[in-house]
């Protein structure tokens, strides 16, 4: 399995964690299509420009998609290799208008709970939210998703508008959003709140800074089989270009 | 003629022995479903073989520690399967140690960190040691040797590997999933009604039984 050969669809499709339905890596694959995405609405609000509710449509109107193929890096220690289709986070803010004082980005998770197992039975708090700096978030490897593999994006991987930040792990990644806010503030984070001591609000890729629970200097690849070995976990998840994102900071503390 | 009467007569013609193949066979069948990626496998197969050894290990733990209150509250009398589920949990928690050990950690050094560095796993380890002696004693020639009174005692070690078990479970999980808690409470069930509530209540209400008398 070359490095960045993508995994195959089913082992995108199979394995996620998308707690709203179910803590079982494959329930989002068999939970998911109850989920309503059309239409669809995202809130823009906050220190921006041209506030509103946006049919998706709308929002994406006039972006670029383009495909990007990207590591994954779970917090779990597991990875894959994906395939995205979509437009830079940062385009989609010019079109909103980004003010002066806006420091920070913060994104939220649809709530359906009839259609939502994980949401009626709590698991964590929902809406699921997330957050990056106003620099991480204009960053050109920052994406919002559409598509998979060159179709719509599935349910389960965060249908039909999602976050992909490359270099932090994984539950970053926000998916399924309704609602984006440019906060002077750092905002909340779902991992962050539940436990910051495991969950640091940058959450890099970090192969030096362990989970509590579990180190992260090694990860495995999705895809492998039964007898498939550990590969090293990189700084950055391998995206270099970032770190001056992050000059000055000690990130074994601000991790 | 009582439903535990009925039952136990029935059971009186049901060997211990076909637990053995059964366990051994799903284990079995789990690892080759593992490597073929089917049913609950996936595309990342170490880790769910891993927690399904686990859980099946937690799950023969409770079913040997359902035996005894079942004889004392019901009169149902399964101790002659016990060594059998005993045992069985052990292997689960070797074959769940040893899919840790060689398929997902891979390396000595790597596991030797994680047992010492991560108190999960350290809580789970000290599990897999306290049923250890447990393992090795579980034979008529042991019962002999130790002496009866002894081996029971030594075999109360199956309370601490039980909640140790439960426990580890607990802390691995992300969020607040039920299941973890399920098998903890049955845990602590279990262990609870083996108190001595006779001894208890005489503790607890020393001067009405004195003013009784």
């Amino acid at each position: 399995q070359d490095a960045m050969t993508p995994n195959t669809l089913e082992e995108i499709t199979t394995y996620n964690n998308f707690y709203e339905f179910g803590t079982g890596k494959s329930d989002p694959a068999n939970n998911a299509e109850a989920m309503v995405i059309d239409p669809w609405t995202v809130t823009v609000d906050g220190l921006v420009d041209n506030p509103g509710d946006y049919s998706l449509a709308d929002l994406t109107e006039g972006l670029t998609i383009e495909e990007r193929i990207y590591r994954f890096r779970c917090v779990e220690a597991w990875s894959m290799v994906v395939p995205w289709q979509g437009f830079e986070l940062a385009d989609l803010l010019a079109k909103v208008g980004v003010q002066g004082d806006a420091k920070y980005v913060a994104f939220e998770t649809v709530v359906q709970p009839e259609n939502m197992p994980g949401v009626r039975s709590r698991v964590i708090d929902f809406p699921y939210v997330e957050g990056l700096r106003l620099d991480e978030a204009m960053h050109p490897l920052t994406m919002m998703a559409t598509g998979l593999y060159g179709a719509p994006l599935p349910k389960q991987s965060g249908a039909p508008l999602r976050l992909v930040v490359p270099w932090k792990y994984g539950f970053k990644s926000i998916k399924s959003i309704v609602k984006i806010s440019l906060v002077a503030e750092q905002p909340e984070a779902t991992w962050n709140n539940i436990n910051p001591r495991e969950y640091g609000f940058y959450s890099n890729v970090n192969p030096g800074v362990d989970h509590p629970r579990w180190s992260q200097a090694t990860e495995r690849r999705i895809g492998g089989g039964l007898f498939a070995s550990r590969q090293d976990t990189l700084m950055f998840n391998g995206y270099d270009e970032v770190a001056s994102l992050y000059d000055g900071m000690d990130l074994s503390k601000e991790f | 003629m009582s439903a535990a009467t009925t039952i136990n007569g029935g059971l009186r013609r049901v060997p211990a022995w076909p637990l053995y193949i059964l366990g051994a066979g799903y284990m079995v069948w789990e690892f080759w479903q593992a490597l073929n990626g089917l049913g609950p496998y996936g595309v990342e197969p170490i880790n769910v073989l891993e927690r399904e050894y686990g859980e099946i290990a937690l799950i023969l733990l409770i079913a040997g520690l359902t035996v005894t209150p079942l004889r004392t509250w019901t009169g149902v009398n399964l101790i002659k399967f016990r060594r059998a589920i005993g045992l069985l949990a052990f292997f689960y928690v070797l074959a769940h140690f040893l899919v840790f050990t060689v398929l997902d950690v891979q390396t000595i050094g790597r596991v030797v960190t994680e047992v010492i560095k991560r108190p999960y796993v350290t809580v789970g380890f000290l599990g897999f040691l306290a049923l250890i002696p447990l393992a090795v004693t579980s034979n008529n020639w042991s019962i002999r040797r130790i002496g009866p009174v002894r081996w029971r005692r030594l075999h109360k070690l199956t309370y601490p590997a039980a909640l140790l078990g439960a426990l580890h479970y607990i802390w691995l999980v992300k969020g607040w999933p039920l299941e973890p808690f399920l098998y903890m409470g049955a845990v602590i069930a279990l262990l609870v009604l083996r108190l001595n509530w006779t001894k208890i209540r005489a503790i607890l209400i020393p001067s009405r039984q004195q003013t009784n008398s």
